[in-house]
């Protein structure tokens, strides 16, 4: 019964994701195409932690290292189209056919090298290498002086182009990134239902007992690693294609944090989860300083993190299962 | 040059002792509990706030000294109360989500109370100036007395552990928990304790740090994630390990900074050294950790728990 309850919601969710465009065109809010582009991007980052965090039990806390892989890529290409310079001998290109697959493929190889190295360690010292390579990331970009430094960079010539889609174009735009985000999360839904899936989940209720009966557990945490690196550094390509700047701010370790916050928040461990978790952290980021404003908390709407942060512990001591907890185990 | 040389080494070192008195409390608690509080660089920021705060007040650098430090304790005390006692149970993941919304909080608290705007500090009367060194340098009297705190604080901490009541049952407490509870230790008195004796340290070295840097909301954080790094490096639990890997990450930074844009220069156009040196001087220290992690995973000197 669950399982129809489960793929009715998500119709749903899809439907109205894909009718939003029409809701805020009519509702003379087209502004917020642009907010919800945001989340969904942010949504296939928070997806692909989901894959470490919930399903292998991997606390990584550098994600975004590979969002700044994915951005970067974008960007440094763009650049180079813009000021028609080559680097280390290669044109820049504007092309989405070209950038888009090398962001990817660019945050799959750093993934397989953090990944290779990171996962020697377990435990709390798994979460600190990872969260040391995103450091050094950060601080390589930081040092990215041609690329603007510390201030980042802007995409002069604006988003890739693609034949026959205009990315400028915001509802053009926002169906394209939902497009990915259906085509990442149903390939997440069939893999975590997969013997690998399986396997996985073996890994994180008893890793040495998946060691004794033969299965290589190294070579399959690995594989994961580099599968949820391909998601983030797909958002984090889409996300500099969105916001058409690019800082090292997208590889900070708060950033890290964030994701791993609506992870948790949204309920670990289901796909949907963390894309419940996305929504309504930055709907909250958006709107929470207004809700607060309109009750006369005026203080409060401007540090609304101070309201933020006491919520946030509060779900982590008493409500576990997060936001698809109490919609799907209690209503359902 | 041997001079220079010798200027960064206690510079250095200097950088090590603050870490070692962050990372001090931040070993313990992991050792003796199993927690990691990533907000245990707030109470290092509440430490500087405090001796602003203080010194406003009194003018008198040691007086707000000894004021900061209860005032450490009780926010402290409070915190474990709360929070982090209910983490004691709980996998890294909550403790790592619970005391980083522990840091927005506090972040966004001290904003509200203080404002954006950072806090100086005045070095003490009694300690600036300079004091010539073996002969060699003149160094600030203020970082020599950082270091002496420093090194005080460990031989201090080394006392307790290794020769009272108080340490056998912590070192007990992280070799095997539940043994030494069945032996009649009121362990959740003792959480509290070492929580709160680790987080005077940290505020202690914020106190200290108020002079040299300025005071300002998210401090703590840049700090944290270096003592993580100093923890790790020598085996998160150990006290032993937290010495060496703070004087190892302070002197390996200073020294990356100080001497890579140098040797950068003789290989690179400078137009590019200069940001590249920067970077690389910043990732020096991960790119230690990576390396240590990798050929021992566990750190420099792990701690055994059975």
């Amino acid at each position: 019964m669950k399982y129809t309850h489960h793929t009715r919601f998500l119709i749903g969710c899809l439907l109205a994701l894909i009718l939003l465009p029409w809701l805020f065109h009519a509702t003379d809010s087209s502004y917020l195409v642009s907010t919800f582009t945001r989340l969904i991007i942010f949504a296939i980052a928070a997806v692909s932690l989901d894959l470490l965090i919930g399903y292998t039990g991997l606390v990584s806390f550098g994600h975004a290292a590979f969002l700044g892989v994915g951005a970067y890529t974008v960007g440094i290409l763009s650049f180079h189209a813009y000021e028609e310079t080559t680097f280390l001998g290669l044109p820049g290109t504007l092309s989405g056919l070209t950038a888009i697959p090398l962001a990817v493929l660019l945050s799959a190889l750093v993934a397989l090298i953090i990944g290779a190295l990171s996962l020697r360690t377990k435990g709390v010292y798994f979460i600190m290498i990872t969260l040391s390579f995103g450091q050094m990331l950060f601080f390589l970009f930081v040092s990215l002086e041609q690329y603007g430094g510390d201030d980042g960079m802007m995409m002069f010539d604006g988003r890739n182009t693609l034949p026959g889609l205009d990315l400028n174009d915001r509802v053009e735009f926002y169906y394209f990134c939902l497009t990915w985000f259906t085509l990442f999360f149903l390939f997440c839904t069939r893999l975590v239902r997969s013997k690998f899936g399986r396997t996985l989940a073996a890994i994180r209720q008893n890793e040495d007992r998946l060691s004794s009966i033969g299965i290589n557990e190294y070579w399959a945490k690995l594989q994961i690693f580099v599968i949820a690196g391909i998601g983030a550094g797909l958002a984090g390509a889409l996300s500099a294609n969105h916001t058409e700047f690019i800082s090292p701010d997208i590889t900070h370790w708060t950033r890290s944090g964030d994701l791993m916050i609506v992870v948790i928040l949204g309920g670990m461990g289901t796909l949907i989860g963390p894309v419940l978790g996305t929504f309504l952290f930055l709907l909250l980021e958006e709107f929470l300083p207004l809700i607060l404003h309109s009750f006369g908390f005026d203080l409060l709407s401007e540090h609304w993190r101070f309201v933020f942060g006491p919520i946030l512990i509060l779900v982590v001591l008493y409500a576990k299962s997060g936001l698809y907890g109490m919609i799907f185990r209690k209503g359902g | 040059m041997a001079q220079l040389y010798f200027e960064q080494l206690l510079n250095g070192i200097q950088l090590g002792m603050f870490l070692f008195l962050v990372s001090a409390g931040l070993t313990l608690i992991f050792g003796f509990m199993n927690v990691i509080n990533l907000a245990h660089g707030s109470l290092f920021m509440i430490g500087a706030y405090a001796i602003a705060l203080f010194h406003g007040v009194t003018n008198s650098f040691l007086l707000a000294l000894i004021l900061s430090l209860p005032l450490v304790a009780l926010c402290a005390w409070i915190i474990e109360v709360v929070i982090i006692s209910r983490l004691y149970t709980r996998d890294h993941l909550d403790q790592v989500l619970a005391t980083f919304a522990l840091i927005l909080f506090i972040n966004e608290g001290t904003t509200i109370l203080f404002g954006r705007t950072p806090m100086f500090l005045d070095v003490p009367p009694l300690l600036s100036g300079t004091i010539s060194l073996f002969g060699v340098v003149s160094y600030p009297l203020y970082r020599v007395a950082i270091i002496g705190a420093g090194l005080a604080v460990a031989i201090f901490l080394w006392i307790i552990i290794a020769k009272t009541r108080l340490g056998m049952q912590i070192r007990a407490g992280t070799t095997n928990r539940e043994t030494v509870e069945q032996l009649g230790v009121n362990i959740s008195k003792l959480n509290t304790i070492i929580f709160v004796v680790g987080a005077m340290f940290a505020g202690f070295a914020g106190a200290l740090a108020g002079p040299l840097t300025s005071v300002e909301v998210g401090m703590g954080e840049n700090l944290l994630i270096l003592c993580f790094v100093c923890i790790v490096i020598g085996g998160i639990g150990s006290i032993r390990g937290a010495l060496l890997g703070a004087i190892i990450v302070g002197v390996v930074d200073t020294m990356g900074r100080a001497f890579v844009p140098d040797l950068l220069v003789k290989f690179l156009d400078p137009t590019y050294a200069s940001g590249i040196s920067a970077g690389l001087s910043s990732m020096s220290i991960y790119l230690l950790m990576v390396v240590v992690l990798v050929v021992k995973p566990t750190g420099l000197f792990p701690i055994i728990r059975s």
